[in-house]
């Protein structure tokens, strides 16, 4: 019994000494070492790819942001308003009722909004993204929404358009994933643009 | 191009990467692990450790080891979630309630990686990069030697003997994880990913509002928690953070990672009998099953039933738009093949057959390709009971890889077997019962079941993946799932020892012309038809009054 006894104790002895000597290996050595190069190597995507206006940093080109005001593309609708504190999503299944509810009440709002026809209006712009915090919307809801950013900003709706266009990004590598528009990116370009105008 | 025919091209694309390193990768951990030599810094952590790498171990003392282990680091993660306020780095966040920090514990110890916190707002720096992270490297380390354990007892005779715990462990670490996680969290870095030391920062906005944007050392842990199978996010939004997965390329990049070990280890595995076509009829039952999850998936988001995704136009609810439908479809498929549990979109939102097939990926016991390890271990203990029964039909004692399936062989087998399903729907059935069960649900009718089904079946199976509507912060369900975790990795690997010692000690039988021969396409057929008739046959019921329910409804 107190033979069993040491021999066990022993042995969590060693299962301690190699935790603690592996957490040093796998949890300090090797986090530092990615960070020492990744900081000097990808320093801004290591940092949060920063989008900067006039010096001034306005956000992360990978967080989307919540938008509110005719003057601005729009992005998806979000659990959590683009709060990255709080990432997530509604979790609903594709048949509950409230989800339903709410896909019908945003594609009539959005219609509405862009003075479009409800058929018109794309799946991500009526549903809400994993992450809550979806930087991207479908070039099919950035089109949709040029009219009405143009109205409001007093530009040429042929402006608006080719900032559209120019921001629209194809699947990486032709192949991965989805195209998309980076709605920060396309509306840091828009107060560029309206500010050139003035 | 079309969304169709470029997700068939990112499919064959992530096949042909995979199939590209499946040998040079395969033998470089059978040479791994069957080398005489030691690195210059592998024997200072065998000082540090105090352990004789060369000593061999039966299968007790092998298990014991393992249980030692893993037992100190349960309790070492546990006390540094209830003390993380005094730990540097902490960012200012309390330490974990008791239940929560016993789930997960046990958690990321069993290689499940549940999570009923929401990383950037419970967890430290610290408690994540020391804790939790080093878990991801060390529960995959652990996997992988208790699956080449199994294999040795395949490969020796007349012994017993099956290595040495701790050798396997810190060879499996130095390496195998650490190399590859290292190139490949700069790989991510340069795609986006985040990489530093800071909390939350506070920007203000063009249209005049403030945000926090939060840092971390996010791709040090994001590969390793795919190519660990572990699947805990840094985020709570998990790989479907944009800084935790980028772009379509990182999406693709840890689909990869996440199978490329589970499919290598069956050339590792084929290496080491002397047979590599062994090895290549494991692959083909795995490879099977895994792309029959990838295509049902993927039909049914493209296809988009269910009301609300019907009247969405898209089955988009819980999916980001860099990745869409076929890449979300792919990693689910993936990551519910294996144990990972990472996610890039939510599988509660999923439609009725698709997150049913992310259910029945989990059920089928974490084998097609399976956890890192683990994988291969229960897959190789379906073979056993698939040339069993294949004995029986012809009414021959049934041998594998020349050894004799008998008695004593074939009862651990089913001891393995009965484990998981046990504890699933003992555990569902609990949940049910009590109020608990009902309150914890988002959704309503057989959704609803679906989740807390989907919640056990992830624990038990070290899968970590939710239904995530489901409310798991109650001690009710972090402690019942928390038992699920451990019991669902350690019994198994029990029996695992048990049968390899058992194996190991056997006088192999010499192939005749009434052997079965296993590494022919015949016996991969067989293996798949096991494995799915074992798990029809334990799981239907459940699957009919949850997803199959809900899919038929309409």
């Amino acid at each position: 019994m107190n033979a069993s006894l040491r021999g066990t104790g022993r042995l969590v002895w060693a299962g301690l000494r190699a935790l603690l000597v592996l957490t040093v290996v796998c949890g300090v050595l090797y986090p530092l070492a990615v960070t020492g190069v990744a900081q000097a190597a990808f320093h801004d995507k290591a940092n949060g790819s920063p989008v900067e206006v006039a010096g001034k940093e306005v956000g992360s080109a990978l967080i989307g942001q919540k938008w509110t005001g005719r003057q601005w593309f729009h992005g998806r609708p979000s659990q959590s308003g683009y709060d990255p504190r709080a990432t997530g999503s509604s979790q609903f299944g594709a048949d509950d009722p409230r989800l339903a509810k709410s896909v019908r009440e945003a594609r009539e709002r959005i219609a509405a909004y862009n003075g479009v026809p409800a058929s018109a209006v794309p799946p991500d712009a009526v549903t809400g993204s994993a992450s809550a915090i979806d930087p991207h919307i479908s070039p099919a809801y950035a089109r949709l929404q040029t009219a009405r950013v143009a109205r409001a900003n007093r530009l040429s709706e042929g402006t608006v358009r080719k900032l559209v266009e120019d921001h629209i990004e194809g699947r990486t590598a032709g192949i991965l994933g989805e195209p998309h528009v980076n709605v920060l990116q396309l509306n840091a370009a828009l107060r560029a643009e309206t500010a050139k105008s003035r | 191009m079309n969304q169709t025919l470029a997700d068939v091209l990112q499919l064959v694309a992530l096949v042909g990467a995979l199939a590209l390193v499946h040998r040079p990768f395969g033998d470089y951990m059978a040479a791994v692990y069957s080398s005489g030599r030691h690195l210059r810094v592998e024997r200072l952590l065998y000082r540090c450790i105090g352990a004789d790498p060369g000593a061999q171990m039966r299968w007790p003392a092998y298990l014991r080891s393992v249980l030692a282990f893993s037992v100190v680091g349960v309790l070492f993660l546990y006390a540094m979630q209830r003390f993380q306020d005094k730990l540097p780095l902490s960012l200012g966040f309390a330490p974990i309630d008791p239940d929560q920090a016993f789930n997960t514990a046990a958690s990321f110890v069993a290689n499940t990686n549940w999570q009923s916190y929401a990383g950037e707002s419970a967890m430290g720096h610290l408690t994540q990069m020391a804790g939790l992270a080093v878990q991801n490297f060390v529960s995959a380390a652990v996997g992988m030697a208790v699956a080449i354990a199994l294999v040795r007892g395949f490969v020796r005779a007349r012994t017993g003997e099956l290595g040495n715990f701790w050798a396997d462990l810190v060879r499996g670490v130095v390496r195998i994880l650490l190399p590859v996680a290292f190139l490949s969290a700069l790989a991510l870095v340069a795609m986006g990913a985040v990489q530093n030391f800071s909390g939350m920062h506070e920007v203000h906005t063009l249209s005049g509002a403030t945000q926090h944007i939060p840092g971390g050392p996010v791709a040090s842990q994001e590969v390793i928690k795919e190519l660990g199978t572990n699947g805990g996010g840094f985020f709570n939004a998990n790989s479907a953070h944009p800084f935790e997965n980028p772009n379509g390329l990182s999406n693709l990049l840890e689909i990869f990672l996440i199978l490329v070990i589970p499919f290598s280890l069956t050339r590792t595995f084929g290496t080491m009998v002397g047979s590599v076509r062994q090895g290549y009829a494991i692959l083909a039952a795995m490879g099977i099953i895994w792309l029959g999850s990838v295509l049902v998936i993927t039909a049914s988001e493209y296809a988009h039933p269910g009301t609300a995704a019907q009247l969405a136009g898209g089955a988009m609810e819980g999916k980001e738009q860099r990745f869409g439908e076929g890449s979300s479809s792919l990693f689910a498929a993936s990551t519910t093949m294996t144990s990972t549990g990472a996610v890039n979109s939510f599988h509660d939102s999923f439609t009725a057959f698709g997150g049913g097939m992310t259910l029945l990926g989990m059920m089928l016991g974490e084998i097609a390709p399976g956890g890192v390890g683990s994988g291969l271990y229960g897959m190789l203990i379906m073979a056993v009971v698939a040339v069993f029964i294949a004995g029986l039909m012809v009414g021959r004692t049934p041998e594998y890889l020349g050894k004799k399936i008998g008695t004593r062989e074939i009862k651990f087998a089913a001891s393995y077997i009965l484990i998981t399903p046990a504890l699933v729907l003992g555990g569902t059935a609990l949940a049910m019962a009590l109020p608990d069960g009902k309150e914890a649900m988002t959704n309503i009718g057989a959704h609803g079941f679906t989740e807390v089904l989907y919640a056990y079946t992830s624990g038990a199976n070290n899968n970590g993946s939710a239904f995530a509507g489901f409310g798991a912060d109650t001690p009710f369900f972090n402690t019942t799932i928390g038992l699920c975790m451990l019991l669902g990795r350690f019994l198994p690997m029990v029996f695992v020892l048990a049968l390899a010692g058992s194996l190991a000690s056997q006088t192999p039988v010499p192939t005749t012309a009434g052997t079965l021969r296993t590494e022919k396409p015949l016996f991969s057929g067989m293996l798949v038809g096991s494995v799915t008739i074992i798990t029809g046959l334990t799981f239907f019921p459940a699957l009919a009054l949850g997803p199959l329910a809900e899919g038929l409804s309409r």
